[in-house]
């Protein structure tokens, strides 16, 4: 098949030659280049490297990272916060992309969608690697003990835990809820140990009207319990923070504040991985810059909408001067300056006057820019967050500073290529592009022309009124 | 009868030799952490004079102030446990099981005197120090949170005596390692459940105040305050 540039008449593609179509939406699953073994080789590589420095870690004890007296929470806190963070995108786009039926989301869909389930297997693996005894994590359960020990239901690691636990599972049914036609199809594509694989995950979709119909109120009804799900996810992480009596941490913004953030650095995070599926499947011809430009805009208004919470945080502390808080702000332009510049820089004054312009949106490589700066300016974010607060508690007395060590950046290197990994295998096995939506958007648009412009717009899908009825 | 454990510490009287560090160190299996480890900001006191300044150089004036665990009635360390490790005991201490400790490290974090102590390594005692660990507690595993207890062996074996013996605890029979060692006499443990106990005739002193109040804590150990003017 041929990679050639996107091509005009892309709306007649699925009436003419749905081959072709299939050959280049799963190019992912079709062609094993040598730079997908070399790709999974590192990553692999690094996760087993963060695995055995984890171990040494577990073995020796927590004294073989920064942390110290007073911060006792640091890089892995931090990234626990950013990984769950950048899941936040991935499904609540999608969800929110079905239920308006934006008629431009099919593509998007299973790349943002499987971002949040990975980003959720990695983020959800720390609170275990920071443990000072990893071991003994069962602990935290609730299981039926001799000993009658329950854990407390009123701590917000508790809430945490089963939060994340509740968002992984619904995000990965979302996924795979979403993802039974296109399993489908591959199935009927397919020969040998794959057919086998596809037809056990499809369940039996033959493509009837009623299992189309169930399958759409499914996926709209598990779209529309996601949403609140995602909300409360990263409220409830924030609150890991605010719970505390910690000064910088004890405040009500951080629920709403967190989630902003989430949602931020997740589309940041959707359009790099987005613009990286384009480039390695040769998928220029589905993912326009059309999509760049709607997600740029998305972006945009989260950048405007991060730095107002940004400012409201830091206008109450210094409208009451209470001076534990006042202290911990005040190191911001003292020993976290460099930490204070980058996210200040990297979240607002890159980002901002960039995504403003169309000519940046629409190229793929421009809006990598921003994008970029926005998941660093976001980590840094997160670490201002955790680090300076427990650097300067209530007692001056004990007032020290953090640096990470080389176990942390380690173990936090493999989390990072464990998210990879899982990405490039997902990739491999499953369909990377949501073939069904693609298709249903070719057959159901038609360009409408309202005033002077042409826009798309979805035909509703036969008998859909009824059964919402 | 249900006690209610407190502590004074008299600020007037204390001054900074740090002897109560060391006795609780050498009560409780406090290891000993070397000076590279100590550079990195871990000691594991239990109790630590914080010691600040007042006034500019010529003048300045070092102010000492012992800090142990608060044992707050309303600690936010129990709180945020999610295995139940920290928990208010019976006489209304904040008392730690160890075992059931995985190493969150959250209570430190939301504890204001950042009192607690992890165990980031497992330490040894050489021979022949390990003849002198205490029988009374455990020797804690690494990635364990440990505290201060008000020494809470001594408190157990003085009931055990008492029971023993068919008696009450008499004001008296329970002393931590802290005070009993306190040169100048600045810290007095005592039963505040007990009104003729001299820590109950102490905390009448108009002087007293207890640390960070306005949090809400409700910390039982209760300070009195240095007093100025002539001769001091």
């Amino acid at each position: 098949m041929s990679a050639e540039a996107p091509r005009a008449d892309d709306h007649h593609l699925a009436r003419t030659d749905e081959a072709e179509m299939f050959e280049r939406l799963s190019r992912s699953n079709l062609v094993t280049t040598w730079r997908w073994y070399l790709g999974v080789g590192v990553a692999g590589a690094v996760l087993l490297w963060g695995l055995i420095v984890f171990l040494y870690m577990a073995m020796v004890g927590m004294g073989v990272t920064g942390y110290n007296k007073p911060v006792f929470w640091g890089l892995y806190e931090a990234s626990l916060v950013f990984w769950i963070g950048l899941s936040h995108s991935g499904t609540l786009i999608s969800a929110i992309l079905r239920l308006t039926h934006a008629t431009w989301r099919a593509p998007v869909l299973r790349g943002a969608e499987a971002m949040t389930a990975f980003t959720l297997m990695v983020g959800g693996l720390i609170p275990i690697v920071h443990l000072g005894r990893n071991w003994r994590v069962y602990y935290a359960l609730p299981y039926p003990s001799s000993r009658e020990l329950w854990p407390n239901m009123r701590s917000p690691l508790m809430w945490d835990a089963m939060a994340i636990t509740t968002y992984l599972l619904g995000s990965l049914t979302f996924l795979y809820v979403g993802m039974i036609p296109d399993l489908a199809l591959l199935r009927d594509k397919s020969a040998g140990w794959r057919r086998k694989f596809y037809s056990a995950l499809s369940l039996g979709f033959r493509g009837t009207h009623e299992q189309w119909r169930r399958y759409h109120v499914a996926s709209t009804l598990f779209a529309i319990l996601i949403i609140p799900i995602a909300v409360s996810v990263h409220s409830i992480v924030s609150w890991d923070f605010a719970m505390a009596k910690t000064p910088g941490w004890h405040s009500t913004i951080f629920a709403p504040y967190f989630v902003v953030g989430a949602i931020f650095s997740g589309i940041a995070g959707v359009v790099i991985v987005m613009a990286i599926l384009r480039k390695a499947f040769r998928l220029e011809s589905v993912l326009t810059p059309l999509h760049f430009d709607n997600l740029g805009k998305l972006l945009c208004t989260m950048t405007l909408l991060w730095g107002y919470f940004y400012f409201t945080e830091f206008l109450t502390v210094w409208y009451n001067r209470n001076p534990e808080e006042w202290e911990v702000f005040g190191s911001y332009g003292g020993h976290y300056l460099p930490l204070f510049l980058t996210m200040v820089i990297c979240n607002f004054v890159i980002p901002f006057p960039m995504l403003c312009l169309k000519r940046v949106r629409r190229s793929i490589s421009l809006i990598l820019v921003p994008a970029c700066s926005i998941v660093i300016g976001m980590y840094a974010e997160r670490l201002l967050i955790v680090i300076p607060s427990l650097a300067r508690r209530n007692d001056p007395f004990i007032w020290a500073n953090y640096f990470p060590t080389w176990v942390e950046f380690s173990v936090m290197a493999g989390a990072a290529a464990m998210f990879v990994l899982l990405y490039m295998l997902f990739a491999k096995f499953f369909p990377i592009m949501a073939i069904s939506d693609i298709k249903e958007r070719l057959f159901h648009t038609t360009g409408r022309t309202i005033g002077g412009m042409t826009v798309e717009s979805i035909a509703q899908v036969e008998g859909e009124g009824e059964a919402h009825a | 009868m249900k006690h209610t454990w407190a502590m004074a510490i008299d600020l007037d009287r204390c001054t900074g030799c740090g002897a109560c560090v060391v006795a609780c160190n050498a009560e409780n299996n406090i290891p000993t952490i070397g000076e590279t480890e100590a550079g990195k900001n871990r000691l594991m006191h239990w109790i630590r004079v914080n010691r600040y300044w007042e006034g500019e150089f010529p003048e300045a004036q070092a102010v000492y102030l012992p800090m142990p665990c608060m044992q707050c009635e309303r600690a936010p360390c129990e709180l945020v446990c999610p295995v139940y490790a920290t928990y208010h005991n019976e006489d209304g201490l904040n008392a730690m099981v160890y075992n059931r400790c995985i190493g969150t490290r959250y209570c430190a974090n939301n504890c204001p005197y950042s009192v607690r102590v992890f165990n980031w390594y497992d330490y040894k005692w050489e021979k022949p120090l390990d003849e002198q660990l205490s029988p009374d507690l455990t020797v804690r595993s690494r990635g364990v949170m440990e505290k201060c207890t008000f020494c809470i062996q001594r408190i157990r074996r003085a009931k055990e005596t008492a029971a023993e013996e068919g008696r009450e605890i008499r004001d008296g029979d329970v002393v931590p390692a802290c005070a009993q060692t306190c040169p100048p006499g600045a810290l007095l443990f005592g039963d505040l459940a007990d009104p003729h106990s001299e820590i109950t005739r102490k905390l009448k002193d108009p002087r007293r105040f207890r640390l960070m109040e306005h949090l809400g804590t409700e910390p039982r150990v209760v300070y009195l305050k240095r007093q100025k003017g002539a001769g001091r």
